[in-house]
């Protein structure tokens, strides 16, 4: 059996292979085909300037939590993972002392007034971002979505999907603390 | 944005319709490129579609900035890198060259050369291999059992 | 009790095709006479039970049995008939039913077609034939029942996917499926051959009508296809590059290769390894493409990250398939010595540049589809492969091959006098050059380097074509070409203007198509491609299962009427938005009208509007191509073998009764 007859078989088994390890990461994670990765990690994040959702005359803006380690919360009621995880962000922001800075992203103005006025509001401040202005500054592509940024103003994690305790005490706590030492 | 379409075996792309905008260009010429660029866009939180063909609304607000930035005077590189230092290359339809994009761009030109070299390797093999030339006898002969072969 | 029967049916399908995939092959291997008497028996038994369990599946549908799990989720009763007829195919479980049921048809017509092929060959097909089938059984079976009850049957079913409740979808999976399916014969009389370790001209013989017919029914299927997508999608465009499309497309490409060097094989003896390993190919490539695509893994969309078995069963079901056949053809085609001469100038040297070509043109493809996949996989990025990387890949390897066409038809076998040829080809030459650029000044709307080489191309194939014809008539003229060209002859005639059709197509429509995007009021009119469209406004009426709004739009040119146009949007009741767009088809133009929405209280709505030049020759090439596969798959020398082979098989019959 001459090897070059093999070929095509080594061709097919590496093209098997690549198929077996993307099952493989899909088994681990469902959303691995679907997330796309931030490429603000390690970069400036940008600055958000948005109308206060309670209050369309004013404007909110991150510059307010400059120096401190702060943790940005892109939601909207339109989205049933911001239900599912809003409890926690309550329990996050009261009794662990993150600081979220949310932005209402394409959403109703009334509901989503609403949904905070029932639910409890964990935000330091709350933009309305009707039109994605700012939300495409951050490469959201889908809610929720959740940032950590440092005192320095560098984005250092993101996480598309619900905030759940898995996270929170796997990545975002330690995190979290590693950078207020820092 | 939330639908996702996944049909199995009928071979087709699945999308649906995107809503038709009916922005004015102060110039044909930046209409053209408006096409181009959204054409070359990819939807992200579509299955696969360009920013053209998506009713994603992300899609439509994608549109929105692409349209103001070709009315107001920016030029297609950036563009594309106003898009790309947000959403990274996926957001491209043809991706840059890259160190990890390099085999896909080589690739085809490779499987060609070494596609053309086997070829004349192989045509003068065959004629370097001693003749066997058949009779035209023989090669009756050849034709029969071939067609009766049973 | 009727799903019970299907799902019974299908139990003892899986039964019959188990014995049609071990009794012919080891009986064959053996010369057990007696197994491989049974290759028949099985084969038509197996075909018996699906379509059995096949028509139990449409009769669910039809008397809208919402137990059936299947039946619930993909119709409901205000279905118009014939979507519940092609509703049986319209999702995963009923579609892989679908395939399977295709493979049953396609094994029990090669059994009753095959007399002219040797009963242990015969066999060996089939068996291969068989060992597919069982793999598609056993997943429908174990991962994908379309025969599941569900314990509360709902009252009223869901609907079928609105984007599949239309007449071009109702033809446009059969064919592709019989394209798909159709490979698999090609590919078990190569697998049958190795096997046998007789890998001769005969395999390729036998095996080329069949392969013909395949590729037919996957080009009508991949053009429906695409046709299907101009019209329904709403916005214009014929060929996407979806991954989806492509795994249709790749099979076709190697396809394509297969039909001309089985041609080689048959007529010369030569590249028989090479012949085989594109028979694997080609079925491999359908296997990935339907199994892939719903997979997930290509499409990026999570299906079996719930029901990872799926994923794993497909994973091995193609191992033990194509790594099977692959490792089989490294053993077979090392013992196969080939002596047969030809020069660097002749038609097998441009049959196998068409080869390479077409491979190269595929695995670059596959490279483009596979290539986010393999970086996601590695965890080096995302990137996305689109359009603009296949058409700059595509484009510069398939001209080549349209200028190879007549060439090659022209030359001889074995050796060509290059200075003759050379010759032959200069008139030509000079006159596509000269047309292509005469029509690009004077007839086109304005100048475009891609529309001369599309041109050049076009008008070079369709004279080459042309000289060829002329020399098959030989002192006789066209009378006598009328005389000598034999069906295969006319179907490579046909196939190639097909190509030259197609180009022109590509060309005019890809460069000259203008749109417009507006907002437009009622009595409000627009003028696009020479063209004016008024807007009569839009109202609301009602279909069988869904509600719509229904445009006015009246096309006139120069003053005189030309067409009125309804565009539609249409609200499903399963909520969602569909368009059906308002089109006036033509042989030298489309004109294309799709209704957006209402914009304001005036009545304005917004409106897209296509002028699309020659459109339609994109679907009326790849028509041409499919006829000439079909007149060279009839060619009177099969039917002759198949004679002589009845009459000998009569003959021996009588000996052996005497």
């Amino acid at each position: 059996m001459k090897a070059r007859y093999l070929i095509p078989f080594g061709i097919f088994m590496a093209i098997m292979a690549i198929f077996v390890l993307g099952l493989h990461k899909m088994s681990e994670d469902p959303n691995f085909a679907r997330n796309v990765p931030s490429v603000l990690i390690g970069k400036q994040a940008p600055e958000i300037v948005l109308p206060d959702l309670f209050d369309q005359s004013k404007m909110v803006s991150s510059s307010s939590l400059n120096g401190q380690v702060w943790v940005l919360n892109v939601w909207a009621t339109w989205c049933p993972e911001c239900w599912r995880e809003h409890d926690f962000l309550m329990y996050l922001a009261k009794k662990e002392g993150v600081k979220f800075f949310g932005i209402n992203w394409r959403d109703d103005e009334a509901a989503a007034k609403k949904f905070l006025k029932d639910k409890g509001d964990p935000f330091v401040a709350v933009g309305f971002d009707p039109e994605s202005r700012s939300i495409m500054n951050w490469g959201v592509y889908g809610a929720p979505e959740t940032f950590v940024i440092d005192k320095q103003g560098v984005v250092r994690w993101k996480n598309a999907g619900a905030m759940t305790r898995e996270v929170w005490e796997g990545e975002l706590k330690p995190l979290l603390n590693k950078l207020e030492k820092g | 944005m939330r639908r996702f379409w996944f049909f199995a075996l009928l071979l087709l792309p699945v999308l649906v319709l995107a809503n038709i905008e009916a922005y004015r260009f102060d110039d044909p010429a930046k209409e053209a490129r408006y096409r181009g660029l959204i054409a070359e866009l990819r939807c992200l939180v579509c299955q696969n579609q360009n920013l053209a063909d998506s009713n994603a609304e992300l899609a439509q607000d994608m549109r929105r900035q692409t349209y103001e930035m070709v009315q107001n005077g920016s030029s297609n590189e950036e563009i594309v890198t106003f898009m790309v230092q947000r959403y990274g290359d996926f957001v491209l339809y043809s991706p840059p060259f890259r160190p990890s994009t390099a085999l896909l761009w080589i690739g085809p030109f490779i499987i060609f050369v070494v596609g053309v070299v086997i070829l004349l390797i192989f045509i003068r093999r065959r004629n370097k291999e001693p003749e066997v030339e058949l009779s035209s006898a023989e090669h009756a002969r050849a034709q029969s059992l071939l067609d009766n072969k049973k | 009790m009727i799903p019970e029967i299907g799902q019974l049916a299908l139990i003892l399908a899986l039964a019959l095709a188990l014995v049609q995939a071990i009794f012919p092959i080891a009986g064959a291997h053996k010369g057990n006479t007696s197994w491989i008497a049974l290759t028949k028996p099985s084969a038509l038994g197996s075909l018996l039970f699906m379509t059995i369990a096949y028509g139990c599946l449409t009769y669910g549908f039809l008397v809208h049995d919402f137990s059936i799990k299947y039946v619930a989720t993909n119709s409901n009763t205000s279905l118009p008939t014939l979507y519940l007829i092609t509703g049986v195919w319209g999702a995963h479980e009923g579609s892989l039913l679908f395939w399977a049921y295709t493979l049953s048809i396609w094994t029990g017509v090669v059994t009753l077609f095959s007399r002219s092929v040797p009963q242990a060959m015969v066999a060996r097909v089939v068996g291969v034939m068989g060992i597919v089938t069982v793999g598609f059984l056993l997943f429908m079976l174990l991962t994908s029942n379309p025969f599941v009850r569900l314990l509360n049957p709902p009252a009223e079913g869901r609907d079928l996917n609105p984007l599949l409740q239309d007449p071009g979808l109702a033809i446009h999976p059969p064919m592709l499926y019989m394209g798909y399916v159709g490979f698999s014969v090609a590919f078990a009389f190569a697998i049958a051959a190795m096997l046998s370790g007789r890998l001769d001209a005969a395999w390729a013989r036998w095996s080329r009508p069949w392969t013909n017919v395949a590729w037919m029914f996957l080009t009508l299927g991949i053009v429906i296809g695409s046709w299907w997508a101009y019209y329904e999608l709403g916005w214009g465009g014929w060929w996407f590059w979806d991954p989806v499309e492509n795994a249709s497309f790749m099979p076709w490409i190697i396809g394509t290769a297969l039909i001309h060097s089985l041609a080689v094989t048959e007529k010369r003896g030569a590249f028989k390894a090479w012949t085989v390993l594109l028979a694997i190919f080609a079925f491999s490539l359908c296997l990935l493409g339907t199994f892939l695509v719903r997979s997930g893994v290509l499409t990026s969309v999570h299906a079996f990250a719930t029901d990872p078995s799926r994923g794993v069963f497909i994973l091995l079901f193609l191992s033990v398939i194509i790594g099977g056949s692959l490792l089989l053809y490294s053993w077979r085609a090392s013992q196969i010595r080939s002596s047969v001469h030809f020069k660097l100038i002749s038609r097998e040297t441009g049959l196998l540049l068409n080869n390479v070509i077409l491979v190269v043109t595929a695995c670059s493809i596959l490279l483009g589809t596979l290539y986010p996949l393999v970086l996601d996989a590695l965890g080096v990025g995302k990137i996305s492969v689109g359009p603009p990387y296949f058409n700059s890949v595509f484009i510069p390897l398939t001209a080549p091959l349209a200028a190879l066409v007549g060439v090659g038809a022209l030359a001889h076998w074995k050796r060509e006098d290059g200075l003759v040829l050379a010759r032959k080809l200069a008139i030509p030459l000079v006159l596509s050059v000269g047309g292509g650029f005469a029509i690009s000044i004077w007839l086109l709307p304005f100048f475009d380097w891609g529309a001369v080489l599309g041109l050049v191309l076009a008008i070079w194939v369709t004279l080459t074509m042309s000289l060829w014809f002329r020399e098959q008539g030989g002192v006789a003229g066209a009378m006598g070409a009328l005389k000598n060209i034999t069906r295969a002859g006319w179907g490579m005639f046909f196939g190639h203007l097909g190509i030259a059709i197609f180009i022109v197509g590509v060309a005019l429509t890809s460069i000259y198509s203008t749109e417009k995007d507006l907002r437009i009021e009622k009595g409000q009119s627009y003028s696009l491609g020479g063209y004016d469209f008024l807007f009569n406004g839009a109202e609301r009426t009602a279909g069988p299962n869904y509600l719509a709004d229904r445009g006015e739009v009246v096309v006139s040119k120069d003053g005189e009427h030309v067409v009125t146009l309804h565009p539609e949007k249409r609200d499903y009741r399963s909520g969602m938005p569909m368009t059906e767009a308002g089109i006036d088809a033509g042989l030298t133009r489309d004109l294309f009208v799709a209704l957006g929405e209402p914009l304001g209280d005036q009545g304005a709505w917004s409106l897209r509007i296509y002028h699309k030049p020659f459109v339609r020759w994109i679907w009326l090439g790849g028509l041409f191509m499919s006829f000439g596969a079909l007149l060279a798959a009839l060619d009177k020398r099969y039917f002759r073998l198949a004679r002589k082979a009845r009459l000998e098989a009569e003959a021996q019959a009588a000996e052996g009764a005497a």
